[in-house]
């Protein structure tokens, strides 16, 4: 071979596969082009230093955290948005209707409650209405909490099947994860409705892991796994859901407690 | 190796689920993506636009613009893929664009110096004293950032992709909206351009160097 002119030097170096063993093997045997090469390795070498920024590790969130605000309304299937077909569907899927099961059962409960305190107690109905929605979300919030944990123990502790295998299945925990998403979504609303802020934070928080696993592959490796437990452990969530759910069982407690003495008990809580 | 290519077939098997629920109207999903892909898009448009500010405007464009047109993704392509195109063509009209405004503004003024166009780069401010800047020669550098400014948008992007992003021509192709051979050519003439303004320094900077070692 000739010596490489230019062009083919700059495609060599830059992964070009056309003529790259006839190139090589020129380039093992003429010293010319090594150092023709090593000419243009140095400028791409020295541009090379030029430093990019470090966005941090947070980038991704802080990015979802601007344009969340101005995404709209629902990223527009193209192929339904004639028909509006998917809306439709939508309306008979059934995890829509498993959501719209939950929202009803809270409310039936709610109402029930709220017309077994009213016939017990005659009087301040606007608080004890208040109350009693407090206690159903209360137990139903509980609930959720203990359901999640016990989920992200187990997926915390899943193995292959045999210890042959790199690879674990954990298909049962990603759908209770995508139920348990449904569900969380429903509660945060209704704390952030019932204006209870330290709550909603919790259950945000919660919906991110709950996102992280529904939305991954049904079977991953010892690898990813582990970085998922990481993950999980890192946002420290499995200890918030647990303090919240000691945190419910008391508030479950004292709203079981008359009135009377609950008030006092405030009081005191107040003055400590 | 094999565990890198599952790590990726596996991300690429999560997006795809992503996009479908996003698609079934879970606006969260949408956030995985975001928080997934962000870096990678922020790289490619610093370094095509050469600030911070820029680079994160194209970034956040780029992903509303992904949502917008996610029914029109085929959701058998990798959405990193069509992301990154979409912040691609973003910043090569945002750089086009700029140059453009800059060149109107500022060419009286300009008439007098060196007569070349304004390049974003030049506005990247050392936030931090890096220590590649601290040991990066500061006229090495200004002749790389003039050097890169005279490549044209086609050029500067084909290199970036190319060089420093390692993308494959016919994805280069794609955004360039050329065909391979042409966007071969346009990188072999975009390294040719940085040579030729940047080799004397480099070189020189090497003798420096190693004249350095030797007293």
């Amino acid at each position: 071979m000739k010596h490489a002119n230019e062009n083919e030097l700059i495609g060599y170096r830059e992964g070009e596969l056309s003529q790259r063993e006839e190139i090589s093997a020129h380039l093992a045997g003429c010293a010319d082009c090594r150092r023709e090469l090593d000419r243009i390795d140095a400028v791409l070498a020295a541009l090379d230093a030029l430093p990019v920024e470090d966005p941090g590790a947070d980038y991704g969130q802080r990015v979802w955290q601007q344009i969340a605000p101005r995404l709209g309304g629902r990223a527009a299937r193209w192929r339904d948005s004639l028909l509006g077909i998917r809306e439709v569907a939508d309306w008979f899927a059934p995890r829509r209707w498993a959501a719209i099961g939950a929202v009803a059962v809270l409310v039936v409960a709610a109402f029930v409650a709220g017309r077994m305190t009213k016939h017990a107690v005659r009087g301040s109905d606007t608080a004890d209405a208040a109350r009693v929605r407090e206690r159903v979300l209360v137990v139903a919030v509980g609930e959720h909490l203990g359901r999640s944990e016990m989920m992200l123990i187990e997926l915390s502790n899943a193995e292959p099947k045999n210890s042959k295998q790199n690879v674990v299945n954990i298909g049962a925990e990603q759908r209770r994860a995508e139920d348990l998403l449904q569900e969380n979504r429903l509660y945060r609303q209704t704390a952030l409705e019932e204006g209870d802020a330290a709550l909603a934070s919790t259950l945000d928080e919660l919906e991110r892991v709950l996102l992280d696993v529904a939305n991954g592959p049904k079977e991953v490796t010892l690898v990813q796994l582990e970085t998922l437990r990481k993950r999980i452990e890192a946002r420290g969530i499995l200890f918030k859901v647990r303090v919240v759910s000691k945190e419910l069982r008391e508030r479950q407690k004292s709203a079981a407690k008359p009135p009377a003495q609950n008030a006092s008990e405030k009081k005191e809580g107040k003055k400590a | 190796m094999t565990r890198m290519k599952d790590s990726v077939e596996s991300a690429v098997d999560s997006d795809a689920i992503a996009v479908e629920r996003t698609l079934s109207g879970d606006r969260d999903a949408y956030r995985v993506l975001v928080e997934r892909h962000s870096a990678n898009l922020f790289r490619l448009a610093y370094r095509m636009t050469g600030n911070r500010h820029d680079a994160e405007e194209v970034v956040q464009e780029a992903f509303l613009r992904g949502y917008q047109k996610l029914g029109q993704f085929a959701s058998r392509s990798n959405f990193g893929t069509w992301v990154y195109r979409i912040a691609a063509n973003y910043a090569i009209d945002r750089v086009r664009q700029q140059r453009r405004e800059e060149a109107r503004k500022e060419k009286p003024a300009r008439d007098d110096s060196s007569g070349q166009e304004l390049d974003p780069v030049d506005f990247v401010r050392d936030e931090k004293p890096l220590p590649e800047r601290l040991t990066l020669n500061a006229e090495l550098r200004n002749k790389m950032k003039e050097a890169l400014q005279a490549l044209t948008v086609a050029e500067r992007t084909a290199f970036v992709m190319r060089h420093w992003e390692g993308c494959a021509i016919e994805e280069i192709a794609g955004v360039l909206k050329s065909n391979s051979g042409a966007t071969k050519n346009t990188v072999f003439r975009a390294v040719q351009k940085l040579r030729r303004a940047l080799e004397p320094f480099v070189t020189k900077g090497m003798e420096a160097r190693a004249m350095g070692q030797q007293g």
